[in-house]
């Protein structure tokens, strides 16, 4: 038999099948049960074993590469229909994808996280009070009496109310009260900073009726004047990340300081903005002083054995100098498209080995 | 305080330019706040003589003029003044100059197709005057071509801040003799004429408050002419931005001004009887010289004479009894009033005024005699008169302070050496006097402070004065000591909590919001439960009750924001929320809300039509922020009464037993949406944070032992049907109990109501999730769990579905 034509015409086939269906029944036709190879195969049971011994091999060459034929094509044809499953599938990826709504941390929130960062690097605690106070923690205690015309100065809110010691309530006019409240408590050497919300009845675009500010107090023996500078010296360089902060120094006065000083930054005018370094112009930015005894008594220490200096400035101002807002009303305003501009991003969070600052 | 630099000189003798005075005010502390030199503005502005004047060809009212300003070059301007003419000296403005009256610049340009190369100025372009009506005339003999501002011999004028505790510096001889210690010149002696009266005073005055006017000085002068001030005074009040009165009033301000001493010009026409310094009586009143009329009550000092009240002793005299234009005769007050009881009935009477700033501050006790010399000699050099004897009732304190002082001090406290020499030359320059009292081991001084320094208290004020005067910048920096190795941390447990928790709610996607403290009345009152804070002296209604609760201000917050057009909101707030404590101060205790208000997600082409925030969505919020405070968000159980501000059936607590509510969330009341005028439904959490209990015990870095089991956890569903009121969180929680040591978890993933459910039930699906220990589950075990869950649903009316 001519087993070669036999195949050529088997293979001619298999090669033609278009889909899986037509190879399947063209497996089960050349090698079913009843299928026509199969059929071949059986001849050999009847065959003398010379025969067999030529036919054999033959025929078993001829299935092998009719089952080779039909697994070849079966694959080409499936992978056909897998791609064009596939090229069905297709979508427009220039379609947006689901939106993640995005937050963000208020400006004076990231501020507040930097300064603490800083301050911790220097041994400097937080501590809190209360800002609804009363007229001894927010005045007498820092050595401004009842008659104090500096009392006049702090455009205090006061509440009709008074505590059970009878003293006057208030919103607290400055973070200072916590001075007091931390000596009282915690005693010296004490090396504190007290951040948060103060309260002055004023209102501009510079100014608003609440505000915040962060107080730094620093009790033990042999403090002076030199560590004050130092100490805002290093915290302004570490805030601003510049090293050309330059401070002026003046005199002032506040009735919890002794000798009191105001501090000046430097700026210089880049395209019109000030920023902060060099010293074409100079901006207020800091009360300071070396604490006044009577202060250092109210807090239950010995103004013979203890001496040290406090200061305050407004963490609303810092942001502003630092971050470039122009208003401090937005600040307390809510405004989602000032807070997307302003915000930080929730993993802007301020560390020294990072720089505590986020760039624009 | 203001002040001209001619004025200044007048009491210090120095060669000093402005810039030098200005720097050195500042380093001493007396803050300059401005500079305003008058030359500023006149620069471009000459002295000009017009050569010719000819009608101009194209306009009636107007002239061309050619004028010589000086270059040999006469140049053509065209002028509308009516006394333009030739041979006038006046003023000409070049182009480029910038007329101080409206800001404009000057150039060359045609007027009427006539071109004009500047202006001729009147005063009042030049803020000299009033006058308009025609350009300025100097004299014949005014150098042509020299700046005007040198012609008309500028004064700069400098703004300077004065700190509460430097009355000396409310007057410019003050100022000058800080200047004079700091080494900018000489200050000159007071000149003070002596004037002996040559009868006795007409008026007796008298003082019977001991303890508000303690010395209270006077003479008549008699026979005065009053009348505008000479020019040289006025010019002198109006650098200090006073509006000159009348030369007897202008005199009394100038002394102030000057020597910082207040004093007061009565006319004796308008006296009866004996002028007496008194307590006013309650119910008595006074029209002050502001036309206001001022009740006054016994712990006020006054001056009175027979008639009633004249003077808010040491704040503001009376209308009556001023001097006018008519004035013959004057009684002088000079009195030295108690700074307590001048800054007390000022504050009660809510009346300011140059006199009470620095009677409160504290005036030098020592300078009555002088200041009434010095008062009585311009008197009479401008008005004339003849001066009665001086009347001294009563008698001023010394207000000499002495105070122990030790040199070494200065370094100790002022973190720099200054030699005692040096300051004791810096002390008595500013009039202290030094006696040294010991000099054994280290010296120790006795320092008497003058008259005018009432702030000096104790050796720290005299280290204050020699560092000023030695210079701040003269201070090293000194590092402060460090803890040996990394900084320790220093945040407190709250503090760590409030900045997890932030970034948290940041990282969720809602924005960060600060809002004011305060709220209006109204707004407090609908989230209080008690008494709210409630300001005695709000700076506006809207300002005036501390917030019970963050959400209104956040409210109130989304409203602005939807009024701009935002149509979905997610804002968050940390804060303080402010109760009352039992001891009548306030409680204060951190809290959290999220407010989720209009579209959550936006109309999309895949999810349709917008969605808006639902209760849901507020206790994702609350439970995802609960579990990053920290608290045990798995034992927490869903109640209700949230409060009145919520929908009363979209609402509810999260509370760790009965009575520790750790949050609220749902959505808002549609009243309280009305209230704060908000059109979209609006979700909220409310977190408060003082609620969340702490970490107990040191803190440890070690987890608890843990390895995932080695056998596959198991997953089983049952379906229940339940009466349809049955909270599905019992049901979880019930199942998720029935067996401990095999369930770990409990997961609801199906509400069905509807066809194949009876009515008035419900069918709640669950999936269990099974752990086993050693070996694994054989049927009967899973058997076994299945009959626990199942009776322990039974329990709350629960029947497995068929």
């Amino acid at each position: 038999m001519d087993h070669a034509a036999t195949e050529q015409e088997a293979l001619s086939q298999i090669a033609a099948a278009q889909d899986l269906e037509t190879l399947e029944s063209l497996r089960v036709a050349f090698l079913g049960k009843q299928g026509s190879i199969s059929g071949l195969l059986k001849t050999l049971g009847g065959m003398s074993p010379e025969e067999r011994q030529s036919e054999g091999p033959k025929i078993h060459a001829l299935r092998e590469g009719v089952t080779n034929a039909l697994a070849d094509r079966k694959a080409a044809l499936e992978h056909a229909a897998l791609d064009a499953r596939l090229a069905a599938e297709t979508i427009d990826l220039s379609l947006p994808a689901p939106e993640a709504p995005r937050g963000s941390v208020h400006p004076i929130a990231q501020t507040m996280d930097e300064l603490a960062e800083i301050f911790a690097d220097m041994g400097f605690a937080v501590a809190t009070g209360p800002e609804i106070e009363d007229d001894w923690h927010n005045f007498t205690a820092l050595n401004m009496p009842e008659s104090h015309p500096a009392r006049a100065m702090h455009d205090t809110f006061y509440f009709p109310d008074r505590n059970a010691e009878g003293r006057e309530m208030l919103l607290r006019t400055h973070t200072s009260p916590v001075q007091i409240r931390a000596m009282l408590q915690q005693g010296a050497p004490l090396r504190i900073i007290a951040p948060g919300r103060v309260y002055r009845s004023d209102s501009d675009a510079t100014h608003t009726p609440m505000f915040h500010q962060i107080e730094g107090l620093v009790i033990d023996k042999g403090i002076h004047l030199g560590h004050l500078k130092w100490t805002l010296e290093t915290f302004l360089k570490a805030f601003f990340e510049r090293d050309d902060v330059v401070l002026r120094l003046r005199p002032s006065y506040f009735p919890f300081t002794e000798p009191s000083v105001e501090v000046d930054v430097g700026y210089s005018l880049v395209n019109g903005k000030r920023v902060i370094g060099g010293s074409e112009g100079w901006m207020e930015v800091l009360g300071s002083g070396m604490v006044n005894r009577k202060v250092i008594a109210a807090g239950g220490l010995d103004p013979d054995v203890y001496q040290g200096f406090a200061f305050g400035t407004g963490v609303d101002r810092l942001a502003m100098l630092k971050y470039g807002m122009d208003d401090l009303r937005a600040f307390f305003d809510g405004d989602v498209r000032w807070l997307s501009h302003y915000g930080f991003a929730p993993l802007d969070v301020p560390t020294l080995s990072g720089g505590v600052g986020t760039a624009a | 305080m203001k002040f001209s630099l001619s004025w200044l000189k007048d009491h210090l003798d120095t060669t000093a330019s402005v810039d030098e005075i200005a720097l050195t005010l500042n380093a001493i502390g007396l803050e300059v706040e401005g500079i305003e030199n008058p030359a500023d503005k006149l620069k471009g502005f000459r002295v000009a003589k017009v050569l010719t004047a000819e009608r101009h060809p194209n306009a009636d009212k107007l002239q061309v003029l050619t004028v010589d300003s000086g270059d040999g070059q006469p140049l053509q301007v065209v002028c509308g003044a009516p006394n333009a003419r030739a041979g006038l000296v006046g003023v000409l403005g070049l182009p480029g100059a910038v007329v101080p009256a409206n800001g404009m610049v000057l150039k060359v340009a045609a007027v009427r197709s006539v071109e004009s190369n500047g202006m001729m100025c009147s005063t009042r372009e030049l803020e000299l005057g009033e006058d308009h009506d025609g350009i300025i005339e100097l004299p014949a003999d005014a150098p042509i071509g020299q700046a005007f501002a040198d012609y008309h011999g500028a004064d700069p004028v400098f703004d300077i801040a004065i700190t509460p505790n430097r009355p000396d510096c409310m007057g410019v001889y003050g100022i000058a003799r800080d200047l004079a210690a700091a080494g900018l010149g000489t200050l000159k002696p007071i000149a003070a004429p002596q004037i002996a009266g040559t009868f006795a005073s007409p008026v007796e005055i008298r003082t019977e408050d001991a303890e508000g006017c303690p010395a209270f000085y006077g003479r008549t002068v008699l026979g005065v002419t009053n009348g505008p001030s000479p020019d040289w005074l006025q010019a002198r009040l109006k650098s200090a931005g006073q509006r000159p009165i009348s030369a007897l009033v202008d005199v009394t301000n100038y002394v102030m001004l000057t020597y910082g001493r207040p004093a007061h010009a009565y006319d004796r026409a308008k006296l009866t009887g004996a002028v007496v310094a008194r307590r006013a009586q309650d119910g008595e009143g006074v029209t002050a010289l502001n036309g206001k009329h001022y009740l006054l009550d016994h712990t006020m000092t006054v001056i009175a004479d027979e008639a009633g009240v004249h003077d808010i002793a040491g704040i503001m005299g009376g209308e009556h009894s001023g001097c006018s234009d008519d004035t013959k005769d004057v009684l002088l007050e000079i009195a030295y009033f108690d700074p307590t009881r001048i800054a007390q009935t000022g504050r009660t009477l809510n009346l300011t005024s140059d006199a009470r700033g620095r009677f409160e501050r504290g005036i030098d006790p020592q300078f009555l005699d002088t200041g009434l010399d010095l008062l009585t000699g311009l008197i009479i050099e401008i008005c004339g008169g003849q001066a009665s004897e001086v009347i001294r009732a009563g008698t001023p304190p010394s207000g000499a302070k002495v105070v122990h002082y030790e040199p070494a001090l200065a370094e100790r406290l002022g973190g720099v050496a200054v030699q005692p020499a040096r300051q004791r030359e810096i002390l008595e320059s500013l009039g202290f006097s030094v006696v040294v009292v010991d000099s054994q081991q280290g010296e120790q001084w006795s320092v008497t402070a003058p008259g005018w320094r009432p702030d000096v208290d104790g050796a720290p004020d005299i280290v204050e004065e020699v560092i000023r005067i030695h210079g701040l910048d003269k201070v090293e920096s000194v590092a402060l000591p460090r803890a040996d190795g990394v900084a320790r941390p220093t945040a407190t447990p709250t503090q760590k909590l409030e900045r997890r928790l932030r970034r948290a709610a940041a990282a969720r996607g809602n924005h960060e919001a600060v809002t004011w403290s305060f709220l209006p009345e109204a707004e407090a009152a609908t989230f209080a439960d008690s008494a709210v804070w409630t300001l005695a002296n709000p700076i506006s209604e809207d300002m005036k009750a501390m917030r019970p609760s963050l959400l209104p201000g956040l409210l109130s917050a989304v409203r602005r924001n939807l009024d701009r057009g935002a149509a979905g909101l997610r804002l968050f707030e940390i804060g303080r929320r402010y109760l009352r404590a039992e001891n009548g101060t306030s409680d204060e205790r951190l809290s959290l809300a999220v407010v989720l208000a209009g579209e959550k997600t936006p109309r999309g082409w895949a999810t349709g039509k917008a969605a808006t925030f639902d209760a849901y969505d507020a206790k994702a919020e609350a439970l995802a922020l609960l579990a990053e405070a920290g608290a045990p968000v798995d034992n927490l159980q869903v109640m209700g009464e949230a409060g009145s501000q919520f929908h009363p059936g979209q609402s509810a607590t999260l509370r760790l037993g009965p009575k520790a509510v750790l949050a609220r969330f749902g959505m808002l009341h549609p009243a309280v949406l009305k209230q704060f005028d908000i059109d979209a439904p609006v979700a909220v959490a409310e977190l408060f944070l003082d609620a969340i209990p702490g970490k107990k015990g040191a803190a440890s870095f070690a987890r608890v032992h843990y390895a995932p089991p080695a056998l596959q956890a198991v997953t089983r569903d049952f379906a229940f049907l339940v009466p349809a009121e049955l909270p599905a969180g019992d049901l979880v929680r019930m199942v998720k109990g029935a067996d401990k040591a095999n369930i770990v978890a409990a997961r609801l993933f199906d509400d069905f109501r509807g066809q194949g459910v009876p009515e008035g039930s419900k069918s709640l699906a669950i999936e269990v999730t099974l752990q086993p220990g050693d070996k694994s589950y054989a049927e009967a075990d899973l058997k076994a769990i299945a009959d626990k869950v199942t009776a322990a649903a039974a329990k709350l009316g629960a029947t497995l579905r068929g």
